[in-house]
């Protein structure tokens, strides 16, 4: 992970050179806009605060689910909320402040179209918000609750871990709520700080029974998340909030799923594999490219999209061709679900276990 | 009727005469009922005391209604009226809710008109169901005792909150309880071969030997399995609420837990979640006097469970949890309100847990012998329905003898057949994780399937099934 960010860092400095030859001071209270421009803006764009950047990389347009639309991310989730919601009579979408359309729209136009007892405000409170969701998944009905911040999931650890995830197991399957599905914002976005900005995967990665999920783009995110909505599994659906607005693509209108627990090859290599999730994706492929570029090294480029339970096959298999494998992550360095893949990877590359 | 604001019948000058007037009125709301205002009694006896008279005939009253020049308050978080003295409320610990009641200590009716007037083959199944409990709670702990299952807890004293409350339900209303709950389930007929199986975590246990003793779980009954957490049930129980009102199902849940449990962050969540959404459910909490060493005086220091609920907007009482009939009559009244006005009705139930808090703990620690002595010689639920029955002439003696030794026969039995059963076989060990079964967990199931193969001798594997 270090080795991967040393790289980027030297390679990213490469590119800051040429901009604009040193580095800009971090201003207070930057707009975020300032992320999201690429280096090559300008003069006026190098003004804004920009410590490190990336730059969102849409996928081509997909022709195989009919007609699409231009979509930013939470639009792309406001969508297959609202197919869900058609396609369901029990699916109900709960948490704080979904009524107007949330704090970040992704629920914009669903209380209008589906009505006040589908579509609601709770009181504030997670344990409360899981736990209800849970309960309304055992009897059978969808539930889709909203957690106003990944960073404010903590109060609901108890229900999701000793709850959810072993409703089933627990029961010997008389009862479950696979039904539940659990969206929450996810990751940096430059001006979050301590508890607007944090990525808790890795807490529920240790946790059989439930599955977690991280899109990297508006297409992947509607896809994914119907998937989560329909799996028979509690879901956590972690949407990189710097993606709400700065990932646009084209996303199909009507429903389409995205396999959970499948890793996608983004771009093929022979020299170093790299993983990552969410927003790191695209650093990755920007890193790919410079490293071309600049190194002349091939990089396989890998979204991990589902955390657990995660495509060993698909990591592993790539890892045994080459040399190495950089795991990148924008976390925190303590141990985290990058440690845990470390560890079973060189396991099923040497052992085949 | 729900959404009637409560009346304030303070106005600026008469202070002392209001706040006399005031705790008459308090006290009149909590013995006439209803604390979603006051109702007709109520609104006379403030009428008498000429609280609502001054009111109205206060010149500055009469002439401003609602105009935006007026003094009144337009705060949108609370209906209430100005007041200019600072008085903080007292809470009333000393004189607290009421308890409602139907039979005396020695099960004779004290007001005839609250005699549910139930057939005597559903008060005999109230006897039995009970009793039945109660002998078999005396042989598995001795089973505990004499290693045969690893835990157990029994529910010596709460046998009438199981039933009284069951028994005013529809078979199909759902069932969250925490893990002292088991005449629930004996009421709806579980049988005693699988309480059994799940205590010894045999191949007949539903749950697939997953747990220990007692979480008890029934898809057919409506009983959803108890996990070990404590109080997590309860906005869950909420969440299958709203779920049944949204399927205009006519079913109401019923979310059980102790006065302990109340102190979780999850009960406060469940009754403002219940509260707020309009969901049908009762939340019915035993107050047992105990929470394992804890007694009430360390867990709250307000008047018990049930003046909490006010505090939620949610209609409450507080009934004799020994009484069986009382939490009949307070349970049946609560659910077909629930269903009818899509509200949540909060009832405490106040009993004694008679036994350890578990086979792991030893309650002569805490208290003294002769507290729960009292309790199981002059105030048990068994004893004064079966006072009740014989004062009715529906059981004597004979009946006594013979059914105590034809429940302890039929509970034996089950317990033979149970400890003879093998354990599930372990390769379940890995299912029911997820719906399917993922890759890695399949890879450890074959793994642990070798390993077996290979030092199969260093393992008990003639307990399992094949």
């Amino acid at each position: 992970m270090a080795v991967a960010a040393a790289i980027a860092c030297r390679l990213l400095r490469l590119r800051a050179a040429g901009a604009g030859g040193h580095w800009r001071r971090l201003r207070g209270a930057g707009l975020p806009r300032g992320f999201l421009q690429p280096a090559s803006a300008g003069e006026d764009a190098a003004q804004w605060r920009r410590v490190a950047h990336f730059t969102f990389q849409p996928d081509p347009e997909p022709l195989e689910y009919g007609q699409t639309q231009k979509m930013n991310l939470f639009q792309a989730v406001t969508s297959a909320l609202d197919n869900s919601l058609a396609k369901d009579p029990t699916a109900v979408i709960f948490g704080e402040d979904v009524a107007f359309g949330g704090v970040f729209r992704c629920t914009v136009g669903l209380r209008d179209k589906y009505g006040k007892d589908r579509v609601f405000n709770t009181p504030l409170c997670e344990q409360g918000i899981v736990g209800f969701g849970i309960g309304i998944a055992v009897t059978g009905a969808t539930a889709i609750a909203e957690i106003q911040f990944a960073d404010y999931i903590f109060p609901a650890f108890d229900q999701i871990v000793n709850e959810a995830a072993k409703y089933r197991y627990r029961s010997g399957d008389l009862f479950n709520c696979g039904s539940l599905t659990i969206r929450a914002p996810w990751g940096c976005v430059g001006h979050g700080a301590v508890y607007h900005s944090q990525s808790p995967e890795a807490f529920f990665a240790h946790c059989p029974g439930i599955k977690v999920v991280v899109p990297r783009s508006p297409f992947q995110a509607k896809g994914l998340l119907l998937s989560c909505i329909e799996d028979k599994n509690p879901c956590i659906f972690f949407e990189p909030k710097i993606l709400y607005r700065a990932a646009v693509e084209q996303v199909p209108v009507e429903p389409y799923n995205i396999p959970l627990s499948q890793a996608e090859v983004i771009q093929e290599g022979s020299d170093v594999t790299l993983v990552a999730w969410g927003t790191q994706v695209h650093v990755i492929r920007e890193v790919a490219s410079m490293a071309q570029e600049k190194l002349g090294v091939s990089c396989e480029v890998i979204d991990l999209r589902t955390i657990i339970p995660w495509d060993v096959d698909t990591v592993c298999k790539l890892v045994l061709c080459f040399i190495g494998c950089f795991l990148s992550y924008d976390k925190i360095m303590s141990p985290s679900f990058i440690h845990y893949m470390l560890n079973a990877t060189p396991r099923c590359m040497f052992w085949n276990t | 009727m729900k959404g009637q604001p409560p009346l304030s019948p303070r106005r600026g000058r008469i202070l002392e005469g209001l706040l006399a007037n005031m705790a008459v009125v308090t006290a009149a709301a909590r013995v006439l009922g209803s604390s979603r205002g006051l109702g007709q009694d109520g609104l006379l006896l403030l009428r008498r005391l000429g609280v609502r008279g001054l009111a109205i005939s206060h010149p500055q009253r009469q002439q401003q209604r609602f105009s935006s020049l007026d003094d009144k308050p337009q705060f949108p978080g609370a209906s209430a009226e100005f007041i200019d003295k600072l008085e903080f409320i007292q809470p009333n610990v000393i004189s607290g809710i009421p308890i409602y009641r139907v039979m005396d200590r020695q099960g004779q009716i004290i007001n005839p008109s609250e005699d549910p007037n139930l057939p005597q083959e559903k008060v005999l199944k109230f006897y039995k169901s009970m009793t039945l409990l109660n002998t078999m709670d005396r042989i598995l702990y001795e089973s505990q005792r004499q290693g045969r299952i690893s835990f157990y807890m029994t529910n010596y004293g709460e046998e009438g909150t199981h039933v009284g409350s069951a028994a005013a339900l529809d078979n199909t209303d759902l069932v969250f309880g925490q893990y002292r709950e088991a005449g629930v389930l004996m009421y709806r007929d579980y049988p005693l071969e699988l309480f059994m199986a799940q205590c010894y975590g045999n191949v007949s246990d539903l749950g697939k030997g997953r747990q220990m003793p007692v979480h008890y779980g029934c898809k057919e009954r409506h009983f959803v399995t108890i996990s070990s957490p404590l109080a997590t049930q309860i906005p869950q129980a909420v969440g299958a609420a709203y779920a049944a009102k949204r399927a205009n199902a006519n079913r109401v849940v019923i979310c059980y837990f102790g006065e302990g449990a109340a102190s979780e962050g999850d009960a406060h969540a469940g009754f403002n979640f219940a509260a707020t959404l309009e969901c049908p459910i009762i939340f019915f909490c035993r107050n047992n006097g105990y929470a394992i060493s804890t007694p009430t005086s360390e867990q709250y220091r307000g008047d018990g469970i049930a003046a909490r609920g006010p505090g939620y907007g949610i209609m409450s009482i507080r009934v004799d949890g020994n009484d069986v009939f009382a939490v009949y009559n307070a349970t049946k009244e609560a659910r077909r309100r629930a269903v009818a006005e899509n509200q949540p009705f909060l009832i405490e139930a106040m009993t004694y847990r008679i036994g350890h808090h578990s086979t792991s703990d030893d309650s002569s620690a805490y208290r003294s012998v002769d507290e729960v002595n009292y309790w199981d010689k002059q105030d048990h639920p068994i004893s004064r329905l079966r006072h009740y029955l014989q004062s009715r002439g529906w059981w004597d003696d004979e009946q006594e003898k013979d059914w105590r030794k034809q429940s302890r026969k039929k509970v034996m039995e089950a317990f033979e057949q149970a400890e003879r059963k093998p354990k599930p076989n372990f390769s379940l060990l890995f299912s029911d994780v997820y719906q399917e079964m993922p890759a890695q967990l399949r890879k450890q199931q074959e793994s642990l399937a070798r390993h077996l193969q290979t030092y199969g001798e260093h393992y008990p594997l003639d307990h399992f099934e094949k």
